[in-house]
């Protein structure tokens, strides 16, 4: 009996709840922090953002029209199955240059955010809805409503809790996601794809492309149909022109500490619909 | 006489008018072949200024479809709207070659298309399953015709195709055309149903030599819809019955196209098996509703560079 051969994975994107290799066929290679090759990545084109916005619109209705305790439930239950794989996260956060200490407190905060945030599926809008006076026969109050598609930058660094951190809160009020997770360090952000494939996440609310920020933020930002962009993950000193792009449709840009948690983190991608309901007889 | 042909004895033989009395043959096809060569379409590298003149001719060739039995007036009005002008931020956009909507929508359709190159095409004839006896089906057709349509989609009735009543199905469609007057016929297989390429390829060969102006793939109404092999295997059969006869068909596929994409693996298809001459709204249609949005958000792609999404055109 001969050895056994190594059984590589092939880091692929994640559309539509399917894993598709890149449109364009190429990879990027992703090296430990030591400078050995670890594993080639897909490295996402234009047209695969096209893709991911289109699932991420088709999934949009579907997931805000689910009962915010079943976001709740599902939001728990990405929890329930990370905690399950946690030493497969452990070990890509090394391979990437965590120390095992770093990591495992990484998988601790990422895991509990996920908790966090799904506790806050139901509870969010009686923080911030209100009940309004006004000088009229009206009841009248107001709601938040998930803005729509969100594109989500992740930071480097931390690769993995960075990037949930900056995902759950989009997904809590009802948007779906188009991420773009860390360049130096994708290869948890890619296991969790596999976490969201298995953990009742419906096919395209979270959707995860890697490959080169700046070739991928001018599409996302000029694309019409993207209603928000967390550029929390992007470069501080992007070209303003870039910038411009998110003009053409006044598309929400946030940016915020990634330590940020809370409802505000919630309503950075929520409208605010006020109604006004005529009482008296 | 078309109905003397004994229908069981030569089953892939049929006699155009045309020819005078003079068969044709109908070539058996070969399902993996003709299935290798349809993929070959969908993998041609388009550029952009051929996907620009693509994108229009592709719109010129639409019949803007509603068959919904909610269709009203209104929602006529507003198809009809949007076929003579897809886009009206680019008027330089060509209108689609026609509306295609129930009878009863016909006097609508006609009345809000008057004017403009948009043609009013009806289904008819017990539409879509063809299943009413020939005295119901021809009203049906007179009907439509006299209430304004230009064009009369009809569907065969497969019961007698099935059965292998080839010379019903043939007179049926020699009565629907002559009911049609100065209307086009265009005649629907329901390819979805036929089964085998080579069915396709009888019924084809079939409704041409009966005298349609168009055969045309599918109802919509079916689970299985349009397909690149099925509209290769008929495509096919218009050229062998243009080589045979010298007379001109036209292909309308329907059902299923949807992305822009889609329509221009069409056109590759038409144009390398029927050549350029068929590029034509009067040699080639497609059945569509969402494919038009489609379209012109490529083409707001291609003006804009940005991705566009389904906020930014009229809800269908």
């Amino acid at each position: 009996m001969g050895e056994r051969l190594d059984i590589q994975k092939t880091y692929k994107l994640f559309i539509g709840g399917a894993f598709p290799r890149s449109e364009s066929g190429r990879t990027t290679e992703v090296v430990a922090a030591d400078g050995s090759f670890v594993a080639n990545v897909a490295k996402a084109s234009r047209k695969d953002l096209r893709d991911a916005v289109k699932a991420a619109r088709g999934a949009q209705s579907d997931w805000a029209g689910r009962t915010a305790y079943n976001r709740g439930q599902i939001l728990y239950r990405m929890a329930e199955v990370m905690e399950g794989r946690r030493s497969q996260f452990e070990v890509e956060l090394v391979t990437c240059g965590s120390s095992a200490a770093d990591a495992a407190a990484e998988l601790d905060e990422a895991i509990d955010l996920w908790v966090w945030y799904a506790g806050w599926c139901d509870k969010f809008q009686q923080v911030v809805g209100t009940v309004n006076p006004v000088a009229g026969p009206f009841f009248n109050f107001t709601v938040p409503e998930p803005t729509g598609v969100v594109g989500v930058v992740a930071p480097e660094q931390p690769s993995l809790a960075g990037l949930i951190a900056r995902l759950a809160p989009v997904l809590v009020s009802g948007n779906t996601a188009v991420v773009i997770p860390s360049e130096v360090a994708p290869l948890s952000a890619i296991s969790l794809s596999e976490t969201i494939a298995t953990s009742d996440v419906p096919g395209g609310v979270i959707n995860m492309l890697t490959g080169p920020k700046l070739d991928l933020l001018p599409w996302l930002l000029g694309h019409l149909d993207v209603n928000a962009v967390d550029l929390t993950g992007a470069p501080t000193d992007l070209d303003p022109a870039v910038l411009d792009e998110a003009v053409g449709n006044v598309k929400r840009v946030i940016r915020r500490d990634p330590a940020d948690r809370g409802p505000y983190a919630i309503t950075d991608f929520c409208e605010m619909k006020t109604i006004w309901h005529p009482i008296g007889r | 006489m078309t109905s003397e042909l004994d229908p069981i004895a030569s089953p892939s033989g049929f006699t155009p008018r045309s020819t005078g009395g003079i068969g044709l043959w109908v070539t058996p096809v070969d399902e993996v072949a003709i299935e290798a060569r349809a993929r070959t379409f969908t993998t041609r590298s388009i550029k952009k200024t051929s996907k620009r003149a693509a994108l229009e001719l592709a719109i010129s060739c639409i019949d803007l479809t509603t068959l919904e039995g909610m269709d009203t007036p209104g929602r006529v009005s507003a198809l009809c709207r949007k076929a003579i002008t897809p886009d009206p931020a680019d008027p330089s956009l060509p209108s689609t070659a026609a509306v295609c909507v129930y009878p009863s929508m016909v006097p609508s359709a006609a009345a809000f298309t008057a004017g403009s190159s948009v043609r009013v095409a009806s289904v008819a004839g017990a539409f879509p399953s063809g299943m009413s006896s020939l005295e119901v089906r021809l009203a049906d057709i007179r009907d439509a015709v006299a209430a304004g349509a230009d064009e009369i989609d009809i569907v065969i009735g497969r019961g007698d195709f099935f059965t292998g009543r080839y010379g019903r199905v043939f007179d049926d469609i020699v009565a629907a055309k002559e009911a049609c007057g100065p209307a086009h016929l265009k005649v629907i297989l329901e390819t979805g149903e036929l089964g085998t390429y080579d069915q396709i390829r009888r019924a084809s060969m079939l409704a041409m030599a009966a005298g349609a102006d168009f055969i045309k793939t599918s109802t919509g109404k079916v689970a299985r819809n349009a397909t690149m092999p099925i509209a290769l295997c008929m495509a096919e059969a218009i050229r062998d019955y243009v080589e045979q006869t010298g007379e001109i068909v036209g292909l309308k596929v329907a059902g299923g196209i949807r992305t822009a994409k889609q329509a221009w693996h069409y056109l590759v298809l038409i144009n390398e098996t029927l050549g350029p001459d068929w590029l034509t709204p009067d040699r080639f249609r497609i059945g569509a509703s969402s494919l038009l949005n489609d379209a012109l958000l490529a083409i707001r792609k291609l003006d804009t560079g940005r991705y566009s999404g389904p906020d930014y055109v009229s809800i269908d």
